[in-house]
């Protein structure tokens, strides 16, 4: 089996996380998702991208009290990414151009994905 | 200057069994703003990943969607696989695409059914559904399961179809096509259907592209983006060419969709005269340890199964991103401009899955 697709995965340090993306729109690469993954004690936040199915992830590693600035202002569709995050993951992203406040995803415990279950309550979006 | 009022749509509402909820801000009759509100019945199924052995979790994939589940299987065992170097016989590929294609098929003939309900033509909803019977019927010939196939796996297929039921389902293509292109003539080329359409919803390419839509809904837009030109399962080797249409409006995406019933047809004619002869499965030894975005073209666009394996017999995490969560964004660009009467036709054109959405 021969799948046409490159994938490629590079670390990006939270400071210089916009400068990456906004490289990245401007050559022509459209924003396929924002996941999370707990790796024990902090978040790893893979933000994907794709042109001819060339598929780009950019990887933030953060611990669960940092936060995080929204790419919105750059791709607006990233909104629905962003609150899914901080409502599973209780991850404070600042500055989302539609920010929902927790309450995209309503589930019945507060950031049920989170490390530390009550890092979420230090979330400014909360 | 009209007053502005806020008329909640959903999370019930007639067009839609699912519930997601949208505030729509209007002028008189007129939308001018959207703000959607989804996760009413979110499941968390991508946590069940640490709690069943990666060879099980396929079954919980599955019954992510009840429309593309075996979609979903694919994706999910697809990523896996890679993990693993696992390399799929080559029949089981076909299978798999053949499974695919169907799923396909009565997932736009059930989205053509709803579509045209919404518009108010019944007797188009109830001819749309009842060709869908029959690739409903197949699938349980051929698999035991309507909507849950089960077939799919970690390392191949479960099942075979043998060669008495492909010639069969072979010489029902061509009667089944006429029907659909006599069904999908009524789409394309229906004044009524053309007067409620055209110029609805209209989404610029560029627009498309940079809201990062996915599959019917950017391709309605002119975005030449479909993930089976990667080549995954066996549409490397039958050929695949997206179906594309550039208006960018509810028209376009129902052109799409109709289109792409045409398609799949063609692509399981394709795939019975090449499927080969071989095992369905390879032994899946050890567990999997590293990570994989598996990709996959569902009905409704790409979906994304990232699965990371810690060299456990769970894997340490699963993300599924789905098409309709990539498509939201587009639904709140695209209803602005429209008329608070055909806000449902809209919302219905990007073809939402709650179901996936809330997985």
């Amino acid at each position: 089996m021969t799948v046409k697709e490159e994938q490629t995965t590079i670390s990006v340090a939270l400071e210089d996380l916009l400068r990456e993306v906004k490289g990245l729109q401007a050559d022509g690469y459209r924003l396929v998702q924002i996941g999370c993954t707990d790796v024990g004690g902090a978040y790893e936040i893979n933000y994907s991208f794709d042109k001819n199915y060339q598929f780009k992830n950019l990887r933030l590693t953060v611990g669960p009290d940092i936060e995080v600035p929204s790419i919105s202002g750059i791709y607006w569709a990233a909104f629905v990414y962003e609150n899914e995050t901080h409502d599973l993951f209780g991850i404070p992203i600042t500055g989302i151009n539609i920010d929902f406040k927790g309450t995209f995803i309503k589930s019945g415990e507060k950031y049920p994905f989170s490390v530390t279950r009550s890092g979420g309550d230090r979330c400014r979006n909360a | 200057m009209p007053k502005r009022i806020v008329v909640p749509f959903g999370p019930q509402h007639p067009v839609l069994p699912e519930p997601i909820h949208l505030d729509l801000v209007l002028e008189d009759e007129l939308v001018v703003d959207v703000v959607p509100s989804i996760g009413y019945i979110h499941r968390g199924l991508e946590q069940l990943v640490q709690k069943r052995e990666f060879t099980e979790y396929v079954y919980v994939a599955e019954r992510i969607c009840g429309i593309c589940s075996f979609m979903h299987a694919v994706g999910y065992s697809q990523g896996v696989e890679h993990i693993m170097g696992l390399e799929v016989p080559d029949r089981a590929r076909y299978l798999r695409t053949i499974w695919s294609e169907c799923s396909r098929l009565h997932s736009h003939l059930l989205w053509l059914g709803l579509f045209a309900d919404g518009m108010g033509f019944e007797n188009l909803f109830m001819r749309s559904w009842q060709l869908r019977e029959s690739v409903l019927d197949t699938l349980e010939d051929t698999t035991g399961g309507r909507v849950i196939q089960g077939t799919c796996k970690v390392g191949g297929v479960r099942r075979d179809i043998g060669q008495e039921k492909l010639d069969e389902m072979h010489r029902a293509l061509d009667p089944f096509e006429e029907q659909c292109r006599d069904l999908g003539d009524v789409f394309l080329n229906d004044d009524t259907v053309k007067y409620r359409l055209k110029g609805l919803g209209v989404i610029s390419k560029d627009e498309a592209y940079a809201l990062g839509a996915t599959g019917p809904t950017a391709r309605g837009s002119g975005v030449a983006m479909d993930h089976r030109e990667t080549g995954y399962a066996a549409y490397g080797d039958i050929g695949f060419k997206p179906v594309v249409e550039t208006a960018g409006d509810c028209y376009a995406r129902c052109a799409v969709r109709v289109k792409e019933v045409y398609a799949s047809i063609d692509q399981i004619r394709r795939a019975i005269d090449q499927i080969p002869e071989g095992p369905l499965d390879v032994k899946v030894k050890g567990t999997p340890n590293g990570e994989y975005f598996s990709r996959v073209e569902q009905p409704r666009g790409e979906v994304i199964h990232y699965l990371r394996g810690d060299g456990t017999k769970h894997l340490s995490r699963a993300r599924i991103r789905t098409p309709t969560l990539a498509n939201i964004p587009m639904l709140v660009k695209m209803l602005p401009g429209a008329q608070l009467a055909d806000v449902p036709v809209v919302v219905l054109s990007i073809d939402p899955c709650i179901s996936c959405t809330e997985r």
